[in-house]
C-alpha cells in the first residue's frame, strides 16, 4: 500500500502526467490533421462528375433520374453531373471540358436520349458507364406510378443481431487491446527508477517483493484508469455530441450497455494486471533504460499475438477456439469482454475474473521469485545434482 | 513443525543470532560459516575489509537474500521480514527518490516499515529540527548535498523507534563532525535498550563503540567476541628508554625486543614485569620510561585477520 501510494502520487503529481493525459490528443490531432487532407483528396477522387452537354429539358430529366438513385444508394454513391448548353463546335467543347478540372470531368455527354455517347478516360465497363446507361434508361421510360410496398417491422433478425453484437465484441476487443499495449508498456520500467536510485535495497529489506511488485502494479493501474476516467468522460461527451444523443443507434451488446461499460472496465483492469505483471517481471529484470527499450518490441509483438488469439472468440463465442483462448490467461480478458458483447449471462464472467485473478498472483509470485533470485541473487543453496564440481 | 523446532532454539538473549551461515554467488563463496550471537541492547561491530564479506552478510541477517545455507534468527524470529517494523536499516548505497522532499522521505522510510504516514511527517519535522535541516525539511532530495542526504536517510532508519539498528558502513562519506554525531546518536540509542549493530572498515570506530565485534576476512569468522578479548589476544607491549645503553640487564629483555628511535619495544613476557623491573634496576639500566601497554584493537586485528587484511582496511587514522 505504501509503494502504491507513493508510486502512485509520483506519477499523478508529476508534470509528465499532464502530458499522458494529453496523450490521446495527438492521434486525434493526427487524424484531424490526415482527416481533412484524405477529405480533400476524397473530393477530388469521389464519385466523378460528368458533363451533360444536351438540350436543358432533356438534362432536367436525367438529373431527377440521377436523384432519384441518390436517394436510394447515397449522394456519394452516384455519378455528379454538371449541365453545360451545347455550343455550335460540338467537339471543341467536349475537348475543353475534359481538361476542365473545376469541376473535375471524367466524361462529357453528348448528343440526344436517342443518339447519346459518352466521351472520357473511361475503363471498359467502368462504373461511370454503366450509371449513365441506368441513368438514360430511367430517363427515357415512361414513368409508372409507384407501386405501394407494404412492409411489417419485426424485432431485429438473429442473424443481424448477432452480426451487430460481433462489431461490438471486436470494438471492444480493439479498444481493450489499444489501451494496454499503450499503458501496460510503461510497467517494463518500473523497476528502473528504484534500481538506479540504490533504494530497493531499503525496500527489500523492509517489505517482501510480492508486495513491492503488487504495490508498483496497481499504482500504475491507478493511474492509468484515472487517465482513462479523463478521457473516457471526454470521449463519451464527444461521441454523444456527434450522434445527437442518439446513442442507442450503437449496436447494444447482450449483456446491455451498463454491464458491458462495467465488463471494459472491469476486464481492462484485469488485462493490465495480467500483462503488467509480466512486463513488470521481465522489466525488473533488466538493469539499465536500454535494456528495456530493447524488450519493449518483442512485447509489443507479444501482445499482437495475444490480440489475434483473443480475436478467433469474436463471431463464435463458444467455439472450442474461443474457449481455448479464454482460459489461456494473457488472452481471456480480451476474449470475455467480446463474450460480454455477444452472449447473455454473468456466471462465466464471474469464473473468468476470478481465473485471471489467479494467474496475476501466479505471474506476480514467480517475478518476485525470479527478481530475488536473479537480481538480488537470493535463494537456497542448488539441489546436488545442479551443482557444477568444483574439484 | 522443522521451522517451529528451529525457532524454539534460538534465545531471546541476542537480538540476533546466525549459525553457519553460507552465501554462495554462482561459484564464488562470499559468506563461509558466518555464525554471530549479538547480545540485545549490544552495540556490535562487523570488522573487516571491503570485499569481506560484511554486506552480504547482513542482507542474509535482515532477509533481503537467503542464505544458501545456515540460519538466522532477528528480535527471535527466523523469518526477518515478519520484524521488519522493529529494524531499521541504513544501506551502504546510500538510496533515496531524488523528488521526495525530505519530510516525505523520511515518512516513507517510516511508513515502509509500519508507521502511519501521518506521524512519520510529524515525527520527520522533529527529527529534522533536532538535526538543524528545519529549513531543508520541503526541499526535494536532489537538491541536498551528499552529506545532507546520508543523513535524512539515517533519519528515515530511525525514525519509527526500532528495537534494532542495522547500519552499514555508516561512516563512510561523513564529514568528522558529523561522524561524531552519529556516533553519540549510536550511543544514544544503545542506551536505551537498542541494539546496534555496524560493519566499518575503520577499526577506530568499532574500537570507540563496540561492545561485541566479529571480524571478519574472507568470508569467515576470524574472531568474535568482546573487544577486550580481541585485544588480549596479544600480549601486552614493553616501551623502555634507559639512560645505559648495554649492560647485564640486557639479558633480561626478551630475545625478539627491537630497538624503535631509542626506545626497547618488545612483548611482556609470561613472568610478568617484576622479574624485568628487577633486573633493570639490578643492572644499572638508568630507566627513563617504562610503558606497559594493551594492544589496540588494529593491533589485535592484524593477529586475528593477517596481516593483508589489515592492509586492506587502510589507515585507521584517516579512518578517524
Amino acid at each position: 500500500m505504501v509503494i502504491a501510494r507513493r508510486d502512485f502520487t509520483a506519477t499523478v503529481l508529476s508534470k509528465t502526467f499532464f502530458f499522458f493525459l494529453l496523450g490521446p490528443l495527438f492521434p486525434l490531432l493526427l487524424g484531424g490533421v490526415f482527416g481533412g487532407i484524405g477529405a480533400r483528396v476524397a473530393s477530388q477522387t469521389a464519385q466523378p462528375v460528368v458533363a451533360v452537354v444536351m438540350h436543358e429539358k432533356e438534362f432536367e430529366v436525367l438529373y431527377k433520374a440521377r436523384q432519384r438513385l441518390a436517394d436510394a444508394t447515397g449522394e456519394d454513391a452516384v455519378v455528379h453531373l454538371a449541365y453545360y448548353a451545347p455550343e455550335p463546335d460540338s467537339d471543341a467543347q467536349v475537348k475543353r471540358l475534359l481538361k476542365s478540372s473545376n469541376p473535375p470531368i471524367r466524361a462529357v455527354l453528348t448528343g440526344w436520349f436517342g443518339d447519346p455517347k459518352l466521351v472520357g478516360d473511361l475503363r471498359p465497363d467502368s462504373a461511370t458507364e454503366r450509371q449513365i446507361k441506368l441513368l438514360l434508361r430511367n430517363s427515357i421510360m415512361p414513368e409508372f406510378p409507384s407501386p405501394r410496398l407494404d412492409v411489417e417491422r419485426t424485432a431485429p433478425a438473429a442473424g443481424s443481431m448477432a452480426k451487430d453484437r460481433a462489431v461490438t465484441a471486436q470494438l471492444g476487443q480493439m479498444f481493450l487491446f489499444f489501451l494496454t499495449i499503450l499503458l501496460a508498456g510503461m510497467l517494463l520500467s518500473q523497476m528502473i527508477e528504484e534500481k538506479s536510485n540504490k533504494i530497493i535495497e531499503v525496500i527489500a529489506a523492509a517489505v517482501p517483493i510480492d508486495s513491492m511488485f503488487l504495490g508498483k502494479l496497481f499504482a500504475m493501474l491507478g493511474a492509468c484508469l484515472l487517465g482513462l476516467l479523463v478521457w473516457g468522460s471526454i470521449g463519451f461527451a464527444t461521441v454523444a455530441f456527434l450522434s445527437g444523443g442518439n446513442l442507442d443507434k450503437i449496436p447494444a451488446p447482450a449483456v446491455g450497455w451498463p454491464a458491458f461499460l462495467g465488463f471494459a472496465v472491469i476486464y481492462f483492469s484485469m488485462n493490465y494486471l495480467l500483462l503488467g505483471a509480466l512486463f513488470l517481471s521481465i522489466g525488473a529484470q533488466a538493469s539499465t533504460a536500454r535494456e528495456v527499450q530493447i524488450l519493449s518490441m518483442p512485447v509489443t509483438f507479444a501482445q499482437v499475438l495475444i490480440f489475434g488469439l483473443a480475436a478467433v472468440a469474436v463471431g463464435a463465442p463458444n467455439s472450442p477456439g474461443a474457449m481455448a483462448a479464454a482460459i489461456f490467461p494473457l488472452s481471456s480478458p480480451l476474449v470475455m469482454l467480446a463474450r460480454a458483447a455477444e452472449v447473455p449471462g454473468f456466471g462465466p464472467h464471474f469464473l473468468a475474473l476470478a481465473w485471471q485473478a489467479l494467474w496475476v498472483g501466479i505471474i506476480l509470485a514467480i517475478g518476485a521469485r525470479l527478481f530475488r533470485r536473479r537480481v538480488l541473487q537470493s535463494g537456497r543453496a542448488r539441489p546436488f545434482w545442479r551443482r557444477r564440481s568444483t574439484a | 513443525m522443522l521451522r517451529q523446532a528451529l525457532a524454539q532454539s534460538w534465545t531471546s538473549e541476542f537480538a540476533v543470532e546466525a549459525r553457519n551461515l553460507v552465501k554462495d554467488f554462482g561459484e564464488k563463496r562470499a559468506v563461509d560459516g558466518v555464525s554471530l550471537t549479538v547480545p540485545t541492547g549490544s552495540i556490535y561491530g562487523l570488522l573487516g575489509p571491503n570485499g569481506a564479506g560484511k554486506t552480504t552478510t547482513l542482507r542474509m541477517l535482515l532477509g533481503i537474500i537467503d542464505p544458501s545455507s545456515g540460519e538466522r534468527s532477528v528480535l527471535g524470529n527466523i523469518r526477518p521480514l515478519e520484524v521488519a517494523s522493529r529494524v531499521g536499516y541504513l544501506p551502504e548505497e546510500r538510496g533515496l527518490y531524488p523528488s521526495m522532499n525530505a519530510r516525505e522521505a523520511i515518512a516513507f522510510l517510516g511508513a515502509l516499515r509500519g508507521m502511519p504516514l501521518a506521524e512519520g511527517r510529524r515525527r520527520g519535522d522533529q527529527l529534522l529540527a533536532d538535526a538543524g535541516l528545519s529549513d531543508w525539511a520541503k526541499k526535494p532530495i536532489r537538491t541536498l548535498s551528499k552529506g545532507m542526504a546520508q543523513t535524512v536517510q539515517l533519519l528515515g532508519t530511525l525514525v519509527h523507534d526500532p528495537r534494532l539498528i542495522v547500519l552499514d558502513e555508516p561512516f563512510s562519506g561523513l564529514d568528522p563532525i558529523n561522524q561524531g554525531k552519529l556516533e553519540r546518536l549510536i550511543r544514544e540509542r544503545a542506551a536505551n535498550g537498542v541494539t546496534v549493530i555496524f560493519s566499518t572498515h575503520v577499526i577506530a570506530h568499532a574500537e570507540r563503540l563496540c561492545e561485541r565485534i566479529a571480524i571478519i576476512a574472507a568470508g569467515k569468522v576470524a574472531f568474535e567476541g568482546r573487544v577486550d578479548e580481541a585485544r588480549s589476544r596479544l600480549r601486552q607491549i614493553v616501551r623502555l628508554r634507559t639512560r645505559a645503553c648495554d649492560g647485564p640487564w640486557r639479558s633480561a629483555l626478551p630475545a625478539n625486543a627491537r630497538c624503535e628511535h631509542g626506545e626497547w619495544v618488545f612483548e611482556l613476557p609470561d613472568s610478568g614485569p617484576e622479574p624485568l623491573l628487577k633486573a633493570l634496576m639490578d643492572g644499572d639500566a638508568g630507566i627513563e620510561t617504562l610503558a606497559i601497554e594493551r594492544p589496540g584493537l588494529h593491533e589485535a586485528f592484524v593477529a586475528i585477520a593477517g596481516e593483508a587484511a589489515a592492509e586492506a582496511m587502510g589507515n585507521p587514522e584517516l579512518g578517524g
